[in-house]
């Protein structure tokens, strides 16, 4: 199965570690401080936030920095704010129907 | 319109406030003639094709897009308090009716105040579908802060 960004954030570690490197790379021990998992679970997130394409791996001397693909968190956003449109248009329509049916009533 | 995404509940909720008598609101909602001028956003239209608006009911309708293509979903009417109240299960399905699970549980209020009507929607996704799983999780509650972050880092970048 293809991963994708909503896999992405389906988890509170993952989203833990999303809010964490959004604001610095950080290599897999730094990141691993700030949860009360193993080592090993932040790095199975990490590899799965890798797949999800929501993470850019760079190699700096012997350590691996992770940092946050941002173009890749804007998709959720998006969708999100489609979501909400969706709704919105929807109540646009309603209030028109709405308003039809007051002027009917009134005859 | 109030629009929020409950990460423990996981659930949606909307609440919006119309200008109309509780009773227009409730047939828009309930009358399938009415309901079918309104509820697929533009440039989706659509089409009921079986409703029967009691408990134990069911509602069989397509959103048709504009090319013709149709996507049919099932809802069943769990509970019906008059002018006040329904609750339905919503699920996706095929062109025979048979749903495609898991579906989401979808709690209509409609508060009469005035002369206008307030509704609250909530809806409780079950489902790993990918388009309702972002919601499932609450994305917006779990990481709005984080996202407005982003946001600025975005605003930051482009320029």
């Amino acid at each position: 199965m293809k991963r994708d960004v909503f896999q992405a954030i389906a988890d509170p570690t993952r989203r833990g570690i999303i809010a964490l490197i959004a604001l610095q790379a950080m290599t897999p021990n730094a990141i691993a401080e700030h949860f009360d998992t193993t080592r090993q679970a932040v790095s199975k997130h990490l590899r799965i936030l890798a797949e999800c394409e929501v993470v850019r791996q760079e190699q700096r001397g012997r350590e691996v920095y992770y940092s946050l693909v941002i173009e890749k968190m804007k998709e959720i956003d998006e969708w999100l704010e489609q979501y909400r449109k969706i709704w919105e248009t929807r109540f646009e329509q309603l209030e028109e129907v709405l308003a039809v049916m007051k002027k009917q009533e009134k005859r | 319109m109030e629009f929020n995404v409950n990460k423990e509940t996981k659930t949606v909720t909307i609440t919006k406030e119309f200008d109309a008598d509780r009773d227009l609101v409730w047939d828009a909602y309930t009358k399938p003639d009415l309901l079918d001028q309104w509820w697929a956003p533009k440039p989706f239209s659509s089409r009921t094709k079986v409703m029967e608006f009691r408990e134990g009911g069911r509602r069989f309708y397509a959103m048709v897009s504009p090319e013709g293509q149709e996507r049919w979903v099932l809802q069943e009417y769990k509970s019906i308090t008059p002018k006040t109240n329904f609750k339905l299960f919503n699920a996706f399905a095929d062109e025979n009716e048979n749903p495609q699970l898991p579906g989401s549980d979808w709690d209509f209020n409609f508060i009469g105040q005035n002369g206008t009507t307030k509704v609250h929607i909530s809806i409780y996704n079950e489902s790993l579908e990918r388009l309702e799983r972002m919601i499932e999780f609450g994305f917006r509650e779990g990481t709005i802060a984080q996202l407005e972050n982003l946001e600025e880092l975005l605003a930051s970048l482009s320029k």
